[in-house]
């Protein structure tokens, strides 16, 4: 198998996150793959151990998704939104929120899907409501709750390369 | 443990500047004065005396006592923090998207499987030819 492309991350403005990956797939593809449940249930499933016994996705202006992950230990997570805009199959925008605690509030989600030679180039903007959001989310995201679950997926994956 | 109280935002929007960068990749090779730190750069001492008051305000750097030269060094935590978090973030997508991957063969294999079966219906069959 050919080495897996990166995952590229930056930082735009002082309220996004900007993440791209090239898929060796055409875009209709990659957008099913992002929106219809039975295959994000595959693949949107974060550190290992966890699984995603929820996964709703009503695909229309307005509609509303929501995700429930679980791991072993009976921890669940979940996360849910609105659609804003949908145009099959280059762009997405819908607004996120985890149902937890420890995270900064509503963010706003911009996936954008560029096709070029049969490979499809996806880029995911997330923009936190203010800085004070994205702030927290990173210190938590750096700090707290899943730290373990990021140790085993360390584990994972210097085993895998 | 808890992170320092310097906030990862001041961090990134002071990292968002190529003369802000180029000064920290400076004091990487070790603590430098305000005139050392201009010399490089088509700006007069108090432009940079500005990026370097935003660097210090996002403890990316601080003073030294030396009197006079005060000669500015590199903070390592907080750009650490920040890197680190980036390299959370992207290895947990890493993962996904390795997934994701797999569905999408999944997906061209199948879709492959329906054309050729399509292209089968269509097509003259062949002689069977045996090469056995």
């Amino acid at each position: 198998m050919t080495p897996a492309a990166a995952v590229k991350i930056t930082t735009p403005t002082d309220r996004e996150v900007v993440m791209t990956r090239v898929f060796d797939a055409p875009r209709g593809m990659v957008f099913d793959a992002l929106t219809k449940p039975e295959l994000l249930r595959k693949w949107l499933l974060g550190p290992p151990g966890w699984t995603m016994p929820v996964c709703e996705v009503d695909l229309r202006v307005g509609g509303k998704y929501r995700y429930v992950w679980q791991n072993a230990e009976g921890r669940s997570m979940g996360m849910g939104g609105t659609f804003q805009e949908i145009t099959r199959p280059s762009r997405i925008v819908a607004t996120e929120a985890y149902e937890e605690y420890w995270t900064g509030g509503e963010t706003l989600v911009t996936t954008e899907l560029v096709e070029t030679r049969s490979k499809t180039t996806l880029s995911t903007t997330v923009r936190y409501a203010s800085r004070d959001a994205r702030d927290a989310a990173i210190k938590m995201g750096a700090t707290k709750g899943l730290e373990a679950s990021y140790n085993r997926l360390d584990e994972l994956l210097t085993t895998q390369t | 443990m808890k992170p320092s109280g310097y906030s990862l935002d001041a961090t990134f929007a002071a990292l968002a500047d190529p003369t802000r960068r180029a000064i920290l990749a400076r004091l990487a090779n070790g603590e430098a004065t305000v005139t050392e730190l201009a010399a490089p750069f088509d700006m007069t001492q108090p432009a940079i005396s500005k990026h370097l008051k935003v660097l210090e305000r996002a403890g990316l750097i601080t003073r030294g006592r030396a009197a006079q030269r005060r000669p500015r060094k590199l903070e390592p935590r907080p750009l650490a923090e920040a890197t680190d978090w980036i390299e959370r973030y992207r290895r947990i997508w890493e993962a996904n998207f390795a997934r994701l991957d797999a569905v999408l063969q999944q997906l061209k294999s199948k879709e492959k499987k329906t054309v050729d079966a399509l292209l089968e219906d269509v097509k003259p069959k062949p002689k069977q030819r045996r090469s056995k």
